[in-house]
């Protein structure tokens, strides 16, 4: 990654108490989830894929405090923070992972596959890009049934060369329909760097075509993500169409789980998680501006460490699904 | 030396249509490329251009007639100088049907004189019902419509469905009736507006996503699959997706390999989905509308070349059949032929001509291929001992295989012969029209299997 591909910090102007400390503990939250994820994927109790998105907190955060009730929100694989961003309980997320009774899809999705309603959280998404004509169709029903709700289609830089994305992006401006497409670039489709993947790599671009407006976002950066995310919801909601914001982001750990990360230097890694953290960053500010104190910040870390070892020690009590749970909800009963 | 000009084919299965308009009259010069006349077909209005120039000796057939025939003469063009009035034209015998109609702009209702269904085996039609022949396509089509004037929610999406009033007409005049709201014409991006439509089921719409034809839905597929059929299981029962992906399936009429595909074993293979391929008008519009209302992704198959057949149609406000019940078409006592589609026609007629051979046939309509109703095949082979099946699809891991598998497993003790299963051949359908014939399977196929599996009855 070049030093410039997330952009520096901008000053930021005087923090609201309640929104800096709102944006803290909810990146926190994901960030010790996905570290306590990870461990029990180590430890054998969450199996198969599983993708951590920490490094990349600010950009669900951030855009999550854009949104109204009933705006929904669609991603692909990396999900986890999406879901906790949504509002939806720790502990029900947890015990998916672990392929328990207890999670959100009563352990019949794992970690990709998780949605509620209640929350407007249509998934969590396995096939690269797939969620992108989905979430495009959410816009189109806000249109048809005359909501002015806006949803929110996130994707990384590798679902961005997905032709699918193209064809949703052209019916989406073609019929105005209300989507906030979010580009989470961050850096890496897989093993394959952006430079590698990607004949334009400003993906923030790719909407040209289709007179899509789209602009370029610091993603470390909760504020940036919020600023940015706030004029692009608005645009949507007012019926002009669709927007892309390309967020310039990074993930610290592997695709997933088994990814050594053998294609980026230790170096590169060490350099965003020491001068771009999104969380760090927030937590310089929250200081600086005296609106909280190094302990009650260790305070909040300690109660967010307590929800996620509630959620962690629920998700191991969690019986597995019963066995009958095998042959429901193949087809809903009419 | 005069022209013929003949009646022209204007799409790969047009057998006839109706001369509306004659634009050029005799006595007329006619330059290559004017336009002469304008000639409705079962699905579009065309304009015929002439190929030759010199003048408009004679029309043969006069504008209003329906039911000309393809390569009938219709009008004769003489060469230059040549004296028009010396021209001795076909008589309009020539052609079978020559009534002018009232009405041009009516879409014919001609149709191929399908074969004739013994057995109503509906309970859901009550005692004296009348019965309208109607055509599939307006069967499909007053289904949608009559769907769509119950719930607000159901929309038609697909390429041409809205002012070109659909590829194969079936889509014709919803746009004047429910506007473009709810009639989307959508560019030929198969994939992107299946998953849009899947997208729309998740946030509180009913769509019915229309394919030009179910070949371009390979494109689609991972949307038909993994984020329509699937996502209900994997949300632990939170997300239905109540969409219908309907359109034209497997062979149409020399339109080549990549045209011609019967995909009801591909679909019926996938749980989550429910899989309808009827044969006859009323079957067509009750499970269509079953569809619409059913809370599951249905994927459902038509076929392009039983569109324009009639068949009686119940006169009921709201008629629905049930999903996942086949038809006995024919009651037989020694062979049963289970069929689905295209192929019940083929089986009816293989049917009859056994019949003057002396055996008889049961016609089993299986019009759901997902949830498959085996209960009827195995009560007919109980009482048949005998059992051939008939699919447009291959023959390996197809519809056939899966009948075969189910009849050795819950009827075993009652089979006097293995089962037969007639099929298209194993190759990609060649365009040649010898080769075409030769490859799909057809009712002299069925009667030969029958024959097959009666020997030393």
């Amino acid at each position: 990654m070049s030093k410039d591909a997330a952009p520096k910090r901008r000053a930021t102007p005087k923090l609201k108490k309640d929104e800096a400390l709102k944006f803290y503990r909810d990146m926190l939250l994901i960030r010790r989830f996905e570290e306590r994820a990870g461990q029990l994927y180590g430890m054998g109790k969450i199996a198969g894929f599983c993708h951590l998105y920490i490094g990349q907190e600010a950009v669900v955060t951030g855009m999550q405090a854009c949104l109204k009730e009933g705006d929904q929100v669609i991603t692909g694989y990396r999900d986890h923070g999406h879901m906790l961003a949504c509002g939806m309980e720790a502990r029900g997320v947890m015990a998916e992972l672990t392929g328990r009774e207890g999670g959100y899809s009563r352990g019949k999705g794992g970690s990709m596959h998780m949605f509620s309603r209640e929350k407007n959280f249509f998934g969590g998404h396995g096939i690269v890009g797939a969620q992108v004509p989905i979430g495009t169709g959410l816009g189109f029903a806000n249109k048809y049934l005359g909501k002015d709700n806006v949803s929110i289609a996130y994707f990384g830089d590798g679902a961005a060369n997905q032709g699918q994305v193209y064809e949703a992006f052209n019916m989406a401006s073609l019929w105005d329909l209300p989507v906030v497409y979010v580009i989470e670039n961050n850096m890496y489709a897989m093993g394959t760097s952006v430079q590698r993947h990607a004949s334009e790599t400003e993906l923030f671009k790719r909407g040209i075509s289709f007179e899509i407006e789209g602009e370029e976002v610091d993603g470390m950066d909760v504020y940036a993500v919020k600023k940015a995310g706030e004029k692009a919801v608005k645009y949507a909601r007012s019926g002009k169409g669709p927007y892309i914001l390309e967020m310039k982001t990074y993930r610290y750990r592997g695709h997933s789980m088994s990814d050594p990360a053998k294609y980026r230097k230790r170096e590169e890694v060490d350099d965003i998680r020491s001068h771009h953290d999104p969380i760090d960053g927030l937590k310089e500010q929250i200081i600086a501006q005296g609106i909280a104190s190094e302990d009650d910040l260790k305070a909040l870390d300690k109660d967010i460490r307590a929800i996620v070892k509630d959620s962690a020690d629920f998700a191991l009590e969690s019986p597995e699904p019963d066995p009958a749970e095998l042959w429901t909800d193949v087809l809903v009963e009419a | 030396m005069s022209v013929d000009i003949l009646m022209p084919a204007l799409s790969p299965t047009m057998e006839e249509g109706t001369l509306a308009k004659w634009l050029k009259g005799e006595g007329d010069t006619i330059s290559a490329g004017d336009v002469i006349a304008e000639i409705e077909t079962d699905k579009a209005t065309m304009e015929v251009e002439a190929v030759d120039e010199g003048t408009l000796a004679k029309i043969v057939i006069p504008e209003g007639t329906e039911g000309v025939k393809v390569n009938a003469v219709i009008a004769v063009l003489t060469e230059d100088g040549e004296d028009a009035s010396a021209v001795s034209a076909p008589t309009p015998s020539a052609t079978e049907a020559v009534t002018p109609v009232d009405e041009p702009e009516v879409i014919a209702a001609a149709a191929a004189s399908a074969p004739k269904v013994e057995v109503q085996s509906d309970p859901d039609i009550p005692d004296g019902t009348t019965f309208t022949d109607t055509v599939v396509r307006d069967a499909l089509r007053d289904a949608m419509a009559e769907e769509m004037r119950r719930d607000e929610t159901v929309f038609i999406m697909g390429e041409e469905v809205a002012e070109y009033q659909g590829a194969y007409k079936v889509t014709r005049e919803l746009l004047q009736e429910f506007g473009e709201r709810r009639v989307v014409d959508t560019p030929i991006t198969e994939h992107g507006f299946a998953g849009l439509g899947v997208g729309a089921a998740f946030g509180g719409l009913k769509p019915i996503v229309e394919f030009m034809t179910f070949n371009f839905a390979m494109q689609a597929i991972d949307h038909i699959i993994n984020s329509a059929a699937k996502t209900l299981y994997m949300s632990g029962g939170q997300m239905g997706c109540p969409i219908v992906f309907r359109g034209p399936n497997a062979a149409a009429s020399r339109v080549g390999a990549q045209h011609s595909q019967d995909y009801a074993a591909w679909y019926g293979h996938v749980p989550g989905l429910k899989v309808i391929a009827p044969y006859d008008a009323a079957d067509a519009k009750g499970l269509l509308k079953a569809a619409i209302r059913d809370p599951n992704p249905v994927v459902f198959l038509e076929h392009e070349l039983l569109y324009g057949d009639a068949h009686p149609v119940p006169d009921l406000d709201d008629f629905v059949l049930p999903i996942g019940k086949a038809s006995v078409k024919r009651l037989g006592t020694d062979v049963t032929i289970v069929a689905y589609s295209r192929c019940v026609g083929f089986a009816l007629e293989a049917a009859d001509k056994l019949a003057e051979q002396g055996i008889s046939a049961e016609v089993v309509d299986l019009r759901t291929i997902r949830p498959l109703d085996m209960d009827t095949v195995v009560e007919s082979v109980k009482k048949t001992n005998r059992i051939v099946t008939a699919e447009e699809g291959w023959r390996h891991m197809g519809v056939g295989a899966e009948i075969a598998a189910g009849v050795t497993e819950f009827a075993f003790d009652y089979l006097d012969a293995p089962p037969m299963r007639v099929h298209q051949a194993d190759v990609p359908l060649p365009y040649a029209g010898n080769l075409e014939a030769m490859s799909l399977p057809n009712a002299d196929d069925i009667v030969a299997a029958c024959k097959a599996v009666c020997e030393g009855m």
